[in-house]
């Protein structure tokens, strides 16, 4: 065993199965019947409560865990699910640490905030096993919509549009929908094909076709969407990656970390996954992270994720940090890549220090080398495939209003609109929103 | 270290804690594992007359209610008197009582209110070696539709006449213990001390159903489809007892009768009150029933503790010092004026105070944009809600305004002449102050 854990280079099996299993299982295990109502307990129903506030989708989180402390956690999942169709993934998702648990009055107070996130999965789970769907669609309208992308801004969009009685189709250009909740999160955030269930649920409500290998840009084009459908509403998330400029940035074992995550969230043997012995990452986002733990806990001896400015400008929480910390990944501030080394495939990745002195980051001249045979490149997504008619806002579809774009029933949101964080629960919000938007103006 | 010892009619026992009759009690192997933790006395389960016992149901028979995590907060059973035979328990109690010189033991006893019962049974128990008898008037359920138990209790003439039949066949000291499921529990006191009662122990437990079987639409506990009103114990009793005990301990024709307090006492600092309040003991039944035996060395610990830092060396010190502090709504000073206090630092911004005191009360509490709560003076009447829901202890209080201050609310002058509701203008009854 000690032998394949140590075997250099991009190897699969390090670990054995059972020690896999055993570290991809639930970050955050579910509560039970119990544990939930003595979390419940905890929470003080805040007058207009921060937590409330600080929720992109605007849960009624007080009302919501009120709900469980009196024993009916299905009518706690209806008053979340109300707001976000998805409160099942944002449960497991959410960074909670910096959204509602932050402001929560007793994080303020105790640092120990009310565990919302866990207890929102705990009404979500209990109303999901129960094979429930609590909503309904309305009389039908006779109006068609399309949404392309179906990650969980499309799928918040279409699901609320259905259930006002439009029908939707939702086109996606990989095989599966779901977006990233079934491509990118961390495995061990939506363990049991939680996602690919969730979405299932959610289509139980009817009147939402999904068509799945279609691309827009390519077999799609958004005249065409126009003239067959009322309204269209795009959600295409970012699907490109930002390039790596260092030397040697092409040889074998340099890799995108989208790419490995989502090889990891669709392996069937976990196992069979190659990873290298001596892994380094560049970026400081969530992905980074996810790319980084998941790395080691494949089985790679030394991971390491190297960011170019300092601790407090890591996109990724503290809590995500910690938790990279916890499994064993180094964390290295202040370095950017100039050039990875190797005969061939990678051997070695070099780091120069940067500094930040003057407002812009610059090298300092200072290099340090690190044995390297896998180095995952996690330094951004970029847009990719938004139609050339629509206005973009830096990177990203300009919009105004709940999600309108400078094309005439076009809407967009999620990570490929501007504004808003990338974040699932804000993709949800955005969805949502902009459904009601074209609800209103179809029937308006 | 304060001496716990104390002595109840002249009983001896090391410590003020004993436990009440109940299954805690109901036999040998039970009452000797009590002394052994530590418990100061007991009062032996209730026993009934010769023959053959009475018999408990076979189905459930607890019901309670908790908090989030379980935590027992009242208890209520349907159980009867001891089902075990006289003969054993009398036996039983000999034994114990040889072996355990200096622990308190008290036989509690129910018989039929017929004179002769009583005179049947007094010289057995005598025969024990047991301190003294408790007369159990308080079992709400089963033995009061026999015509004992609460039957006895609620009518003052039955407790009056019991009680001197007891004095009349028996020497050592009788305690009447009292059910609280009366309208005023001051007339079975007054009962019991015509009759030569040496004490009273109260409280008993109260008429409760605890819950309802929603599904099987009947309450809990439930035997075979049906439920019946059991009697409460437990933390949740507490203020009911405490009330109680203080109406008889200031009660011109019962002060100064011997009170064993019973009712919710779960530690130390629950026992410290009742004593305080006039009892010479206390009793506790729920708490060891959740805990077991070994909390009373919590309340041994705590009382000496809070004794030595108060200064008192014996629980005479402090019995009945809170008594003179008791008084009728009437008499409460009118010109005491207090306003809420919001302590900034301590404030989490939860906004109960808020929610409370807007919704429910006197619109007091100003919340600003970004969640300051503050207490608007002249709206303030000093109900202390916004104390009582507020989660953080101390962060809100109530502040005596100071004689010669403006009451910004009444625009009046805050005097520091004590003036009641008997004298008060707006009372028609008001007599003129003297
Ligand atoms: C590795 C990783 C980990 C993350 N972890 C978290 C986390 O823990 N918590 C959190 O809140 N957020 C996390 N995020 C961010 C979060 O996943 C996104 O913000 C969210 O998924 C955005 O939703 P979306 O619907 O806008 O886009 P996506 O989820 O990206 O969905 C876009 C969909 O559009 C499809 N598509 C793209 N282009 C086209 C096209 N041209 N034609 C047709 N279909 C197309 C894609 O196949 C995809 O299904 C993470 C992101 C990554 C990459
Ligand atoms: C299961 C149970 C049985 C009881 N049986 C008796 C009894 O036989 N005789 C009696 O005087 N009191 C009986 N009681 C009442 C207790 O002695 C005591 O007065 C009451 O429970 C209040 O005290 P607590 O709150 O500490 O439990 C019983 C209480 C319980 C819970
Ligand atoms: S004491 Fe009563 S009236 Fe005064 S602020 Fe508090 S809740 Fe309001």
């Amino acid at each position: 065993m000690a032998a394949r854990h140590q075997a250099s280079g991009v190897q699969a099996g390090r670990l054995s199965a059972d020690a896999i299993a055993e570290n991809f299982s639930d970050l955050h295990p579910a509560f039970d019947a119990h544990e939930a109502a003595v979390a419940a307990d905890r929470c003080y129903f805040c007058y207009d409560a921060p937590c409330m506030t600080a929720c992109p989708t605007d849960i009624d989180i007080p009302m919501f865990i009120r709900e469980i402390q009196a024993g009916h956690p299905e009518a706690a999942a209806r008053t979340i699910l109300e707001q976000n169709i998805l409160g099942g993934m944002c449960a497991r998702v959410c960074p909670t640490e910096t959204l509602c648990e932050e402001v929560c009055v007793r994080e303020v107070a105790e640092g120990k905030p009310v565990e919302i996130g866990r207890l929102q999965r705990y009404a979500t789970d209990t109303l999901m096993a129960a094979g429930v769907h609590p909503f309904t669609r309305a009389d039908a309208t006779g109006k068609k919509v399309a949404v392309v992308g179906a990650g969980p801004a499309g799928l918040s969009c279409a699901h609320r549009l259905a259930m006002h009685g439009h029908d939707v189709v939702v086109y996606d250009r990989r095989n599966k929908p779901g977006g990233l909740n079934e491509f990118g999160i961390a495995a061990y955030k939506s363990v049991d094909s939680f996602a690919e269930r969730e979405v299932d649920w959610l289509l139980q409500i009817g009147g939402i076709e999904i068509v799945t290998g279609r691309t827009l840009g390519e077999d799609l084009s958004l005249d065409s969407l126009c003239s067959e459908f009322d309204a269209v509403f795009l959600s295409i998330g970012l699907a490109g990656v930002n390039a790596l400029r260092a030397e040697g940035a092409d040889k074998q074992g340099v890799r995108d970390a989208v790419d490995f995550i989502a090889e990891l969230r669709q392996a069937e043997d976990l196992s069979a996954l190659e990873v290298g012995r001596n892994v380094v990452v560049i970026g400081g986002g969530m992905t980074a992270v996810d790319a980084a733990v998941q790395s080691k806990l494949l089985g790679a001896e030394n991971v390491t994720i190297a960011y170019r400015r300092d601790r407090d400008a890591m996109g990724a929480s503290r809590f995500e940090q910690d938790l990279a910390a916890s499994k064993g990944v180094k964390l290295m501030f202040n370095v950017q890549p100039v050039a990875v080394h190797g005969n061939g495939a990678a051997t070695e990745i070099e780091l120069e220090y940067t500094s930040n002195q003057t407002g812009t980051l610059t090298g300092t001249g200072e290099t340090v080398r690190l044995v390297a045979d896998q180095v995952f490149k996690a330094i951004g997504q970029t847009l990719e495939g938004a139609p050339e008619a629509l206005a973009l806002d830096g990177r990203k579809i300009a919009v105004t209003g709940a999600g309108r774009t400078s094309v005439d029933g076009v809407w967009a949101g999620g990570d490929c609109a501007a504004g808003g964080d990338d974040l699932t629960v804000t993709a949800v919000a955005e969805g949502r929103d902009a459904a009601m938007d074209i609800h209103d103006s179809l029937m308006g | 270290m304060a001496d716990l010892t104390t002595e109840f009619l002249g009983i001896k026992s090391p410590n003020p804690f004993w436990l009440a009759s109940a299954p805690p009690t109901d036999k040998e192997y039970n009452v000797r594992r009590a002394f052994e933790a530590g418990w100061g006395g007991v009062v032996w389960k209730t026993l009934g007359s010769e023959g053959p016992p009475v018999v408990n149901v076979n189905g459930p028979r607890y019901g309670a209610i908790w908090g989030a995590d379980r935590r027992l907060l009242g208890l209520n059973n349907i159980e009867l008197i001891t089902d075990r035979p006289l003969e054993v328990n009398l036996e039983e109690i000999t034994r114990v009582k040889k072996d355990y010189p200096d622990r308190a033991i008290i036989v509690s006893l129910m018989v039929p209110c017929e004179e002769q019962a009583w005179k049947d049974i007094l010289p057995k128990v005598a025969a024990t070696g047991a301190d003294g008898i408790e007369l159990n008037f308080g079992c709400p359920h089963g033995m009061a539709e026999r015509g004992m138990g609460s039957a006895v209790g609620q009518v003052p003439e039955y407790i009056e006449m019991v009680t001197r039949w007891c004095k009349e066949n028996y020497d050592k000291p009788v305690i009447v213990k009292l059910t609280p499921n009366i309208t005023d529990v001051r007339y079975p006191a007054r009962a019991a001390k015509a009759g030569g009662a040496d004490a009273v122990s109260l409280i008993n437990t109260i008429n409760s159903i605890v819950s309802v079987d929603l599904d099987n639409m009947a309450p809990q506990p439930t035997i075979g489809g049906k439920g019946t009103h059991g009697g409460y114990c437990g933390p949740a009793v507490k203020p009911i007892a405490l009330n109680m005990v203080a109406e008889i301990a200031r009660d011109p024709e019962t002060h100064g009768l011997p009170i064993s307090a019973i009712g919710g006492i779960t530690t130390w600092r629950d026992a410290a009150e009742f004593m305080a309040m006039g009892a010479g003991n206390v009793q506790v039944c729920t708490a060891a029933m959740t805990y077991g035996f070994r909390i009373v060395q919590e309340m041994i610990s705590g009382l000496s503790q809070w004794m030595d830092e108060k200064g008192y060396s014996s629980t005479s010190d402090f019995i009945g010092t809170a008594v003179p502090n008791v008084t009728d709504w009437q008499y409460l000073d009118l010109n005491y004026i207090t306003k809420a206090k919001i302590d900034q630092d301590l404030c989490i911004s939860c906004g109960r105070c808020f929610a409370a005191c807007e919704d429910t009360s006197h619109q007091a509490i100003a919340m600003s944009e970004d969640r300051v709560f503050t207490v608007k003076d002249e709206e303030c009447v000093a109900c202390n809600l916004c104390v009582n829901v507020c989660p953080v202890e101390g962060c809100i209080t109530m502040e005596e305004m100071a004689a010669g201050t403006v009451d910004p609310r009444t625009g009046e002058t805050v005097s520091d002449d004590y003036a009641n509701w008997t004298t008060h203008p707006n009372n028609p009854g008001a007599c003129a102050a003297e």
